[in-house]
Order: C-alpha cells, then sequence, then structure tokens
C-alpha cells in the first residue's frame, strides 16, 4: 500500500518544492503511478465512519482531468463527507485515495497542504473568513502557503480578475458579513478558482438559495469549467444542478446569466457522470440519460422523468 | 459496563492530542505574530477594568473581615501580612484566573466554535493553514503571558485597597501596613503566585479552543461549547489551585 508514496521520504521539504514545480504538468502529464495516468481525483473503495455512523461505504470512483461529475443525495448521504475526504481534512478507515497522482490517506498535514493548494474548494457554509474582507479572503490563497512563491504585483491583478469572473469586482472592500447569500457563495468561488486549480469541489453551492440565484451560481461553475477546463466535483441535492451543467454551455462575451442549450447527445455536449448516494452508498452512476432511465425507487427522486 | 466512562476518556484524550500540538506547534514556523499581539490585547488590555476592579474590592473585604477577626487577638496591625498572603497565594490568582476564564475561555470557544461550524477552520486547513498554528498558538501564548500579568496587577490593586481600610477604619500608618505586607511574602510565595496563573493560562486558552474547535451542531452548538469551556475552566481552576497549594504547603 506504500509504494504510492514512496517518493515522499520524511523530510518533505525537497521533494514538495519539486512538486510546485511540475504544478502545471499535474494535469497534462500526471506520472504514471499506482494511481493510473490521467486521473485527477480517484477513490478506491474508501469507507469512512464517525464513530458508529457510517458517513461512506465503499465508495469507489474516478476523474478524469477537465471532467465533470455531479454527486447527488439526501441530506446525510455522505456527500460533504466524500469532498472533504477528497481533500485530505477527514482520513478515511479504509480504502485509498488519489489526489492529482498522489496517495493522500497517509500523508500528514504538512504534506497534503502542498497538495490541497492545488485544488479550489467552495465549502457548503461558504467558509470565508469573518474578519478579512472579500478581497483578503480571495487573495488568501495565493499569499498563504509561504512555500509557493507567488508574485506580490500580481495578487492585486489576479484577485480583481478573479472577483471579475464573478462580477463582484466593486465588493473588494467590504466583510463577507455585509453580502447576501448568493454573493458569498459567488466570492466563495471566486476564492476556489483564485489559483486556477485543475480541480475544483464546490459543495452544495446552491442550498440555501432561491432559483434565480442559484442558476446564476451554476452559470459561474459552468462558466469555470468551459473556460479554465477545470475538472469539477459538484455535490448537490437538487437535479437541476446537474442539468445545468450537462444541458447548458456558457456563451463567451455574454453576460453571467447567458447559458446556451446543448444537447446532451450531440458529440459537443459535456462530459458528465452523476453518482447518486444513499446512505453512504454509491447507488447509482452513470450518464444522464441512464439516470433518467433509471427505475430505482430512490435515484428517481433525484432525476425527474422529462415531461 | 463501564461505557459511560468512554466519552470523558475519550475528550481527555482529545484534549492532551491537542495540548501535545499546540506546543509543538509554539516553537514551529510559521508564527503567527500579529495574532498573537491582537489576542494579548484583547486577553490583556481587554480583561484590565474588571481584573483592577475586583482586585481593589477583594482586598478591602478581606482586610474590613480579618481587621475584625484580628482585633480579637490585638493584632489589627498585623492585617497586612493577612492580606498579602491570602491575595498572593491563592485569592489573586484564583479571582482573576476565574474571571478571565468567564471573559476569554468563553471567547475562545465561541470564536473558535461558530469559525468551526461555519466551515473556515476546514477552509484554513485546505488553504494550506494550520488552525492550531493560526488560532490555538497566538491564544495559548497571549494568555500564558497577560494572565501572570494581570495577576500581579490584581494582587497590588488588592493591597491597595486593603491599605485603604487599614488607615481609614484601623488607622494603621502606611509604614505598619506595608512593612507587614512585605515582611510576609517569602521568596515561594511569589513562586507560588506567578506559577498558578501561568498554569491557569494554560487551562483557560487550551480548555476555550478545545471545546470551539470540537463544535458540532450549528449556532446551538456554539452555545453550548463556550458553557462547557466556561464550565471546566473553572472547575479546573480549583482543581489545580487545590494540587498546586497542597505542594507548596509541604514544600514548607
Ligand atoms: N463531524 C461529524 N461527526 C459525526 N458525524 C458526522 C460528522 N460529519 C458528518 N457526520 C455524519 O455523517 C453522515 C454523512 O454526513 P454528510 O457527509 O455531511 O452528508 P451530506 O453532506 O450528504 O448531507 C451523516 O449521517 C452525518 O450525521
Ligand atoms: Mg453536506
Amino acid at each position: 500500500m506504500n509504494e504510492a508514496i514512496q517518493p515522499l521520504p520524511d523530510g518533505h521539504g525537497s521533494v514538495t518544492r519539486s512538486d510546485a514545480v511540475t504544478r502545471s504538468d499535474a494535469v497534462t502529464e500526471p506520472r504514471a503511478s499506482a494511481s493510473g495516468a490521467e486521473v485527477v481525483l480517484k477513490f478506491e473503495d474508501v469507507s469512512l465512519s464517525f464513530g458508529d455512523q457510517v458517513a461512506i461505504d465503499h465508495v469507489s470512483f474516478e476523474m478524469a482531468p477537465g471532467s465533470t461529475r455531479v454527486i447527488l443525495g439526501a441530506a446525510g448521504s455522505g456527500k460533504t463527507t466524500v469532498l472533504k475526504a477528497a481533500i485530505g481534512l477527514i482520513k478515511p478507515d479504509s480504502g485509498r485515495i488519489f489526489l492529482l497522482g498522489q496517495e493522500i490517506t497517509s500523508l500528514d498535514e504538512r504534506q497534503l497542504f502542498q497538495i490541497r493548494s492545488r485544488v479550489g474548494v467552495l465549502f457548503q457554509e461558504g467558509g470565508l473568513f469573518d474578519s478579512f474582507t472579500v478581497g483578503e479572503n480571495v487573495a488568501y490563497p495565493l499569499l498563504n502557503p509561504k512555500s509557493d512563491k507567488v508574485d506580490l504585483t500580481l495578487v492585486d491583478q489576479k484577485v480583481t480578475e478573479a472577483l471579475r469572473f464573478v462580477e463582484l469586482e466593486e465588493t473588494m472592500e467590504k466583510f463577507p458579513a455585509e453580502l447576501s447569500g448568493g454573493m458569498r457563495r459567488r466570492v466563495g468561488i471566486a476564492r476556489a478558482v483564485v489559483k486556477e486549480p485543475p480541480l475544483v469541489l464546490y459543495d452544495s453551492p446552491t442550498a440555501g438559495l432561491d432559483p434565480i440565484t442559484a442558476n446564476t451560481i451554476m452559470a459561474l461553475i459552468a462558466k469555470e469549467r468551459e473556460t479554465a477546463n477545470t475538472a469539477s466535483l459538484i455535490v448537490t441535492h437538487r437535479y437541476q444542478d446537474g442539468q445545468v451543467m450537462s444541458n447548458f454551455r456558457y456563451k463567451s462575451g455574454s453576460g453571467l446569466l447567458n447559458l446556451e442549450h446543448v444537447e446532451q447527445n450531440g458529440s459537443g455536449g459535456p462530459k458528465i457522470t452523476f453518482m447518486v448516494m444513499d446512505e453512504g452508498k454509491v447507488v447509482f452512476e452513470g450518464t444522464q440519460q441512464e439516470l433518467e432511465a433509471s427505475t430505482d425507487e430512490y435515484v428517481v427522486k433525484f432525476a425527474p422523468k422529462r415531461p | 459496563m463501564l461505557d459511560f466512562l468512554k466519552s470523558p476518556i475519550e475528550a481527555l484524550q482529545d484534549f492532551y492530542i491537542l495540548t501535545g500540538r499546540a506546543l509543538k506547534s509554539v516553537v514551529r514556523p510559521p508564527h503567527y505574530i500579529d495574532d498573537i499581539f491582537l489576542q494579548m490585547d484583547i486577553i490583556g488590555v481587554g480583561s484590565l477594568p474588571i481584573i483592577i476592579l475586583t482586585g481593589f474590592f477583594s482586598g478591602v473585604v478581606i482586610t474590613m473581615q480579618m481587621s475584625r477577626a484580628l482585633s480579637q487577638y490585638g493584632a489589627t496591625g498585623q492585617v497586612g501580612m493577612i492580606v498579602c498572603i491570602t491575595l498572593v497565594r491563592e485569592l489573586g490568582p484564583v479571582l482573576t484566573a476565574l474571571l478571565v476564564a468567564g471573559r476569554n475561555a468563553s471567547g475562545i470557544a465561541s470564536e473558535l466554535g461558530s469559525m468551526k461550524v461555519t466551515e473556515q477552520i476546514d477552509a484554513m486547513r485546505a488553504l494550506g493553514t494550520d488552525p492550531i498554528q493560526k488560532l490555538v498558538v497566538p491564544r495559548l501564548v497571549a494568555t500564558c503571558t497577560m494572565l501572570p500579568c494581570l495577576t500581579v496587577i490584581s494582587d497590588f490593586v488588592g493591597l491597595l485597597g486593603g491599605y485603604l481600610i487599614a488607615s481609614l477604619q484601623l488607622g494603621l500608618s502606611g509604614s505598619q501596613y506595608w512593612t507587614a505586607a512585605y515582611q510576609a511574602l517569602a521568596y515561594n510565595d511569589i513562586v507560588q503566585g506567578l506559577l498558578k496563573p501561568f498554569v491557569f493560562a494554560f487551562i483557560i486558552s487550551l480548555v476555550g479552543c478545545f471545546y470551539g474547535l470540537r463544535t458540532t451542531g450549528g449556532t446551538q452548538g456554539v452555545g453550548l461549547a463556550t458553557t462547557k469551556a466556561v464550565v471546566s475552566a473553572s472547575v479546573w481552576i480549583f482543581v489545580i489551585t487545590s494540587l498546586l497549594t497542597r505542594i507548596f504547603v509541604n514544600l514548607h
């Protein structure tokens, strides 16, 4: 089990440094390792419980660079746990997780910092720092891991760019508490993508939002996917979110809400995999057509038949 | 059969782990100096008014009580000694610690607790910052430096309060009072009077952080964590002071 971490001796200084250098190659040219080439995230028979409460139960899946995966499931089905385990915030009890070509289950927190800094995360509760302004929040991923050298003059520019991406440039100096729920979510997205990560994880991006704001958020996620070709893992209880991801495409040069309808069966449609979870177990995995054709009682709840 | 012991023992174990990691992080970079100063300001300077007020009145009250008792032996001249020993050895450290526990163990637990339930702690870890280093260490260092200072101030203000009563009510001269107070102090008392607040500071900051960081269950959980932090910090302060006093009394 430990071969995968062979190149990581205890003195992690030198290795992590070289990791940072190969950052851009990580996706286009993953090292041939036990994790297999061309995967940004892979779960291998992962189980995790909190005391007696089983949160995820023998979950396996993998994501290719630039791919989209939507995890559907009721509250408490283990969606957030999957996402947190993916970046090593929670350790699984068994199974292995590979993130950007590295086996992370046996790494310690300091080694994980290096890998996590290449992944964007939008937390369900937002996770914006109350004591920082919006601008400082978005700049945090660029400035914080002191090992990553980011040109200070570039930081301002990148922060402005990321905030412009979510169309919230004018809130730079505000505090998160002064923003609406939808705006906070958008700032969260700006912070998640500011470093141009090859993989972004979104935890219930539309939870607690009105339908219009929810669509804006999904449009932003689609826009990030189209413009940066980011692999996206989207955890949600709303099937419409998945629908937006698979049936719409961001129209460049247009406003926030302008998505273009694409036919899924056409060859140009985005590649997207759906996964349905129930009490920690994966009960469905497949394409949108397969999901809509499913007759499983639980799965059907998440995929209303087309009229 | 011993299932009811499982959760307190697990909690104690988690507390040891947190303590160990915090102590390791104190010496390991990165150091968040700005956060240490900010916490010193909140914990130290912020607690000053209440510490001065209660310190003064505890001195006043002890002097009034003791002067009555001492007058039966015609020894009111020695009141400075009694006040000084009571304050420096026990009452100063314990009262100050209890007040700081009420003010800051709760503050720490509720602040970290709300950060926990809004996933700010997770976000911090996801963005490459160790919450122990960024949140726990500054609070630990700030409390450990400020609480002994606050205790010294409280002791001194208490002695002043005592002097006020001694001169107004008992008609003692300044030199009578202060000489008795000064001569009462042995080296042992000073050590004990400074060691106690240092240990209490550990308890207050780490208990606050501990309950804050393990908050679950939304805003309701934050309230619960805050209450637990204050109650258990206060109880531990009494347990520890009994143990330390026992050790120091035996040293004589
Ligand atoms: N920190 C925790 N401590 C104890 N149980 C937890 C914790 N986090 C999640 N759980 C439990 O794990 C299960 C899955 O939770 P979660 O992944 O948050 O579900 P979802 O995000 O799909 O709503 C739930 O039953 C939940 O109660
Ligand atoms: Mg969740």
